[in-house]
């Protein structure tokens, strides 16, 4: 499987777009392994998060799995539209579900993120 | 370690299944139309499940029918031949060693499915309880199993058989020797999704000729390969339990629900004392069903809890299956809770990871299929 370039991604496969802000998601490789979204259960606006700690739950039908945060920072916008269609996620994981975006507190964090050619490496051994 | 495979394992790879491990074997969870499509061919079409690595076992021998009546809490041995008889195994104490259906040919032959991760257990259990009564032969490395559910799969499987008839007017919980699309098969009418079909069993060799014959003819219809994902959550909706998840060697039949299949007048069986006195005594369980309005999903092992009760005694039940509903609306799920907590209407509230949330106790099945 290949992974948009542009991104760059964490070992729990979440991924990040980063711009003025970042913006997060879950990768195909986690959807592929979750299989129907049936609720995603996100942080507020406003939140604070942590890297590397929980920001909101994912559920297919089959599991529960927590989403964490790639970078630390303030929750200034949350994709609302994933509370009534979390099948969004299924179907275009990169664009329409994005999931939060994120004023980062430390962009040194953001070294700390996996390249593409790292992420396909680790996806790889799966 | 690689996981056993069945006969279909390389079926599923060309379909591009998504394989897990599931109780040692190698077995598809979904295929590329995903859980949720697999669910709703299953309510609206037929699917086809692929359940080979169920164990199956003959007993045999001229007192079959009073082991299997000392093994069996239904009534398996007073059916008459040519039914098939859902029923519990009981421990002496009550406790289920498994749920698994009984096909009575004769007097002197019956014929059983078991849950795959209890074949070992079971076959140790059956030889161990009627092992001097009865000729106990293990099928299951021989047999495959493969399941047809759906408002059209009685129609499909009936084609398929040369289009007689003769399957469609089968009754319910019933089997036949069959030829099915050139494969001989043990058809039944039973399943485990709350949709009319068969399950068929026939040798190894036979079945990726079966399974692409069904699918092949069925793919015009909307019929889809299905995964254990979707057979997981239609069994949920019909209400129909799991072993390892709702049953296990601590529960009861009784607890469970399932009083309807154990006969205490039939004479005696194993775990019969303890459940007439069970059911003298009263239940100091019951498992429920609820749904839960709110977005939450409560899962296999959510606590059910009391908050007006004191701190470290608020833990008053086990949630032991739980979903999203696919045909039916909320989330669904089956829960033990003490009889006092199991009105149906009443309130539960389930710590669904750390958060509080409100089911309503459900009686019956979620979802019932119309009867035509």
């Amino acid at each position: 499987m290949s992974y948009p370039t542009d991104l760059r991604y964490t070992n729990d496969h979440e991924w990040l777009r980063t711009g003025a802000t970042c913006v997060v998601g879950i990768t195909q490789f986690a959807v592929d392994q979750l299989g129907d979204i049936t609720l995603v259960d996100l942080a507020r606006e406003g939140d604070l998060v942590t890297k590397g700690q929980r920001f909101g739950t994912i559920e297919s039908v089959k599991s529960v799995s927590d989403l964490y945060a790639p970078v630390s920072g303030k929750v200034i916008k949350v994709n609302s539209a994933l509370k009534d269609a979390p099948e969004l996620v299924n179907s275009d994981c990169y664009g329409a579900a994005w999931m939060l975006e994120i004023e980062p507190s430390d962009t040194g964090e953001l070294e700390e993120l996996l390249s593409p050619e790292a992420y396909t490496a680790l996806t790889a051994e799966h | 370690m690689p996981g056993q495979r069945t006969p279909l394992y390389d079926a599923h790879k060309a379909l591009g299944a998504r394989m897990i491990d599931f109780g040692g074997w190698d077995m598809p969870v979904s295929y590329p139309a995903g859980t949720i499509k697999e669910h709703k061919a299953v309510r609206e079409s037929a699917g086809l499940f692929d359940v080979s690595h169920m164990g199956e076992a003959w007993l045999r021998g001229p007192r079959a029918t009073e082991a299997v009546q000392l093994l069996t809490t239904n009534d398996v041995g007073g059916a008459a031949a040519g039914k098939a008889v859902y029923t519990l195994l009981c421990r002496p104490d009550g406790g289920i060693v498994d749920d698994c259906i009984f096909y009575k040919r004769s007097a002197t032959e019956y014929f059983v499915i078991l849950n795959a991760s209890n074949t070992a257990k079971d076959l140790a259990w059956m030889r161990e309880q009627i092992g001097a009564m009865v000729d106990i032969e293990d099928a299951s490395a021989d047999t495959a199993l493969i399941a047809v559910q759906g408002p059209r799969a009685v129609a499909l499987v009936d084609n398929l058989a040369g289009g007689r008839g003769d399957l469609s007017q089968m009754g319910s919980f019933t089997f036949a020797d069959t030829t099915i699309a050139g494969v001989a098969c043990m058809a039944a009418r039973t399943g485990y999704t709350g949709e009319d079909g068969f399950e068929l069993a026939c040798a190894n060799d036979d079945a990726p000729r079966l399974w692409s014959a069904i699918l092949e003819a069925g793919a015009p219809s909307g019929v889809l390969a299905c995964g254990l994902g979707a057979r997981d959550s239609l069994r949920l909706e019909a209400r129909l339990p799991l072993y390892g998840n709702d049953l296990d060697d601590t529960t009861s039949p009784l607890e469970a629900g399932l009083g309807w299949a154990v006969k205490l007048e039939k004479g005696d069986f194993l775990g019969r004392d303890v459940l007439v006195r069970q059911k003298a005594d009263g239940l100091r369980r019951t498992l429920v069903g609820f749904r839960i309005d709110e977005r939450a999903i409560a899962r296999h092992g959510y606590h059910v809890v009391d908050r007006s009760r004191p701190e470290g005694e608020q833990v008053i039940g086990t949630v032991t299956s739980g979903g999203p509903g696919i045909s039916v609306p909320g989330s669904i799920g089956l829960a033990y809770v003490p009889p006092t907590a199991a009105t149906p209407g009443a309130t539960l509230t389930i710590d669904c990871r750390g958060k509080d949330v409100a089911a309503t106790v459900v009686k019956g099945k979620f979802y019932a299929r119309n009867k035509h």
